[in-house]
């Protein structure tokens, strides 16, 4: 095929007596986008990052252009055209554009004196090949976590870089900022740069990329074109086995009405927001990002207050002030966010399960140790979390061991509604697959269950029944076979064109002056 | 590819704000100065001897000493770290020129009473380095060491400069500023050109933001942060010695809690505990900002305690301001 730009060979990389990767081999050609697939923890970090220099290997060799290439630190990797686009993105928000795109290789005079104009025409060049429409000494605080994602492709395009590794890159970008970002890649792949692409959704890694490398537990799986295989096939091979039933749906009759949401309205944001909920009963939310539905989720839930329209819950109208007060009534939120989610990851499981409920687990101020780590063995075992005990701090969880504890932590409360706001975000397959078995077994038990997602496959999978939205209003509803993923589709994307425009609180005004001015 | 554009996310409207709220803004960003303006404008109406020339002289010279422990701590603030031995280094300088300097000669004494400052700051920058421990810690340990060995040098009691031309090498005035005050304002001007437009001061922002991204952009962190202590701990020591001349005297005690006064002054300014943003001009204003206060009250014949709790109030006010303000440099 075409020439290899890196290849790792035998790779072995050890932390302290925990192999994080066994005799691993991978190669990178010119101008092909390479998926490195496995569920969280299989290494892919890990490879990467010997092979960005971030990490230095105990076994094995790494050939870049044919050399044998021996790195010590981030910077020997970049200098050899090596770059790492980070999850989390590294840029220094106080620092302008330029400046981010060139850290640590700013131009300067003998006297350190940096070379300001300099900065600022190279880093421009860049941004216009990019297509980016913001200028060099705009501070990167103020910039959309999509823009930021460009000042690190920017990057790439400044160093000149021939190998570009991008570690799940759309986790935090709306359907159309992907878009862009996959022209940005496909840019880079047509110029020759060998391109390595992590990401979880399968959707994603069939669209852009040319081959697949499977890691399972610091173990190579293998590598295969994109071409000859199919989405059962990858995912057998990161978890080992097939999935006897990748989705779990609830099986039990709805019952009564718990929920019962009645022409909801908040300005800018959603309007004439009708449906119900039934206990026993899985209720899908899809739309976009930025659709409104975790606005009329927060709404429901007392976060915010709406400008007209009724909740009904569990038989009786109610309007709350504040969630504290929904958390009373019986209904649980679980934000898309983990970190922000208030768990606590430098403490163990009891702690953090309790921790909202203190005032059920303590005598007089003091906490009832045993009857805390009763409810942290029961929710252990029901949701099958993987820890070593209730002190195990849960940073070293996986995400989806977190994910759980968070279910843990609301489901402790004996809520009769739970919202889920994107509970599968960020998680690997298999433990993706588990978090569905719990929302079908909630259902099972009789709560009502709403999840909100944007992945399409999830939410056809685990829902009784889906509303779409769109632009802030309800734009269809589906149950039984109805449920496709082209239905989906064209119900949200058939949007009347007066509110084309995503609705957001910045755009509020914009919407009003459309109003006023339209005839 | 302008469909491309007009379509995604990357086209954002750029908000243009009104004048006055521009105007606000920039104001709510440089608060440090209407608050300088507002509190000279206090004191002037208060007491008829604040606004004289001799007092306003006079103000600036005693705000050059913490005022240069503030310039070195805003450059370690920024690298997220803390310096809090400037105040005792200072005490150990003052100590070293005085007693030095009969039997090495003046300029010796000086130079070796630099020199260690700039040791005191790499020993601080050093052990940062390799243990890893918060710079708090460290600096706190060397606050009560170092102020330890000024206290075994001076055999605890003041020592006296036998030569009392010492006095007279800072004595030079340009119009009303003295040298003293020159010093300070000069080393400002150079060290906020070296924040805004070296490499080494911008990197000094990329390493208090975002740590492990200045460090796989290949900035060696460590190393930048021991320069910021060093230079920190001879700032110290500058002023050490600019103190000696002043007073004559050293005493064991000189500079006790002045590193506070130089936190208190560069918090003031606006630069951001957490590190990653600052100002040096700024902290100047925190600087002039605490000497009017100090002066002023003092002027009011102010008893001691009543200037220590209104300084207290004031540090917090300005903080909250700076908080409800909260002009875009939160993380």
């Amino acid at each position: 095929m075409t020439e290899v730009v890196l290849t790792a060979e035998r790779i072995t990389k050890t932390f302290t007596g925990v192999t994080a990767l066994n005799d691993v081999s991978f190669d990178i050609h010119a101008g092909e986008v390479h998926a490195l697939m496995g569920e969280n923890g299989a290494g892919k970090s890990t490879l990467m990052k010997v092979l960005s220099g971030v990490y230095h290997p105990n076994a094995g060799a790494i050939h870049h252009r044919g050399e044998l290439v021996n790195f010590t630190s981030p910077r020997d990797a970049r200098d050899r055209g090596i770059l790492l686009v980070h999850q989390e993105l590294s840029l220094s928000p106080e620092l302008s554009v330029a400046e981010n795109v060139y850290l640590g290789a700013w131009p300067t005079n003998r006297f350190g004196v940096l070379k300001k104009k300099e900065l600022h025409e190279k880093t421009q060049a860049a941004l216009d090949s990019l297509g980016c429409n913001f200028g060099p000494d705009v501070r990167v605080g103020t910039l959309s976590i999509a823009k930021q994602q460009m000042v690190e492709i920017a990057r790439v395009q400044a160093f000149n870089a021939n190998v570009v590794i991008f570690d799940e890159p759309t986790a935090s970008l709306t359907e159309s900022e992907k878009e862009q970002l996959f022209i940005a890649i496909r840019r880079l792949r047509e110029r020759g740069v060998g391109i390595v692409y992590i990401s979880h959704k399968m959707d994603e890694i069939f669209e852009i990329t040319d081959r697949i490398t499977v890691l399972r537990d610091g173990e190579l799986q293998g590598t295969v074109n994109t071409r000859d295989v199919d989405m059962a096939q990858i995912t057998r091979m990161m978890i080992g086995r097939d999935l006897d039933q990748f989705f779990h749906r609830a099986q039990g009759a709805a019952g009564r009405d718990v929920l019962e949401v009645r022409h909801l309205e908040k300005e800018g944001l959603f309007s004439d927001i009708n449906f119900k909920v039934r206990a026993g009963e899985v209720l899908g939310l899809y739309g976009l990002i930025g659709a409104g539905r975790s606005e009329v989720a927060e709404t429901i839930f007392g976060v915010r207050q709406p400008d007209s329209g009724q909740v009904i819950f569990d038989g009786e109208e109610v309007d709350f002030a504040s969630p504290k007060d929904a958390i009373e009534k019986g209904m649980a939120l679980v934000p898309e966010s983990r970190k922000e989610q208030g768990l606590i990851l430098g403490m163990g499981g009891r702690v953090n399960i309790t921790l909202p409920h203190l005032n059920l687990f303590s005598k007089m101020g003091i906490s009832d140790t045993k009857k805390e780590l009763e409810v942290f063995n029961y929710y252990r075992e029901q949701l099958e979390i993987k820890t070593t005990g209730p002190e195990q701090p849960l940073s070293d969880l996986s995400g989806g061991n977190q994910q759980k504890f968070v279910l843990a932590k609301w489901l402790c409360a004996d809520p009769k509604l739970i919202i889920l706001d994107e509970p599968t975000r960020g998680i690997d397959v298999g433990s993706k697959s588990s978090i569905h078995k719990i929302i079908a077994g909630l259902a099972e038990k009789g709560l009502a269950v709403i999840v909100i997602s944007s992945e399409m496959p999830e939410v056809i999978g685990v829902s009784n029944r889906i509303l779409a939205m769109a632009n802030g209003r309800l734009v269809g509803e589906f149950s039984g076979d109805d449920m496709t993923e082209e239905n989906l589709i064209n119900a949200v994307s058939e949007v009347p064109l007066e509110s084309a425009s995503q609705p957001s609180p910045d755009d509020k005004t914009k919407i009003h002056e459309l109003k006023r001015t339209a005839p | 590819m302008s469909k491309t554009i007009s379509s995604a996310g990357f086209q954002g409207v750029s908000v243009q704000p009104k004048p006055l709220r521009r105007t606000f803004m920039l104001l709510a960003e440089q608060h440090i100065w209407v608050f300088l303006g507002l509190s000279l404008l206090l004191f002037s109406l208060a007491s008829p001897y604040f606004l004289t020339l001799n007092n306003m002289s006079n103000l600036l010279t005693q705000a050059a000493f913490i005022g240069l422990l503030a310039i070195g701590m805003t450059l370690v603030m920024i690298n997220g770290e803390i310096d809090l031995s400037v105040g005792a280094t200072l005490a150990l300088a003052c100590a070293l020129a005085v007693g030095l300097q009969s039997s090495i000669g003046v300029w010796p004494a000086i130079f070796v009473a630099l020199c260690s400052g700039a040791v005191m700051g790499l020993i601080n920058g050093t052990l940062l380095a390799l243990s890893g421990m918060h710079s708090f810690i460290i600096t706190l340990g060397a606050l009560i060491g170092i102020r330890g060995i000024v206290f075994i040098y001076t055999g605890e009691s003041a020592l006296m400069v036998e030569d009392f031309s010492y006095t007279e090498i800072v004595e030079v005035y340009l119009g009303p500023v003295s040298l003293t005050a020159l010093i300070f304002l000069g080393f400002a001007a150079f060290f906020q050109w070296m924040l805004t437009c070296t490499k080494h001061g911008r990197e000094a922002f990329a390493v208090g933001d975002n740590a492990k991204s200045a460090h796989e952009a290949g900035i060696r962190v460590k190393r930048h942060k021991v320069i910021n202590f060093v230079l920190c701990g001879t700032l110290a020591a500058i002023a050490g010695v600019l103190l000696s001349m002043r007073l004559g005297t050293a005493e064991p005690n000189a500079g006790k809690i002045w590193e506070l006064w130089a936190i208190i002054a560069v918090v003031l300014g606006g630069t951001r505990l957490q590190g990653g943003w600052g100002s040096v001009w700024k902290t100047v204003g925190g600087v002039l900002t605490l000497a009017v206060l100090r002066n002023g009250l003092s002027l009011l014949n102010t008893p001691n305690y009543i200037e220590l709790m209104v300084m207290g109030a004031v540090l917090v006010l300005a903080l909250v301001i700076d908080k409800v303000l909260g002009f875009g440099h939160s993380k």
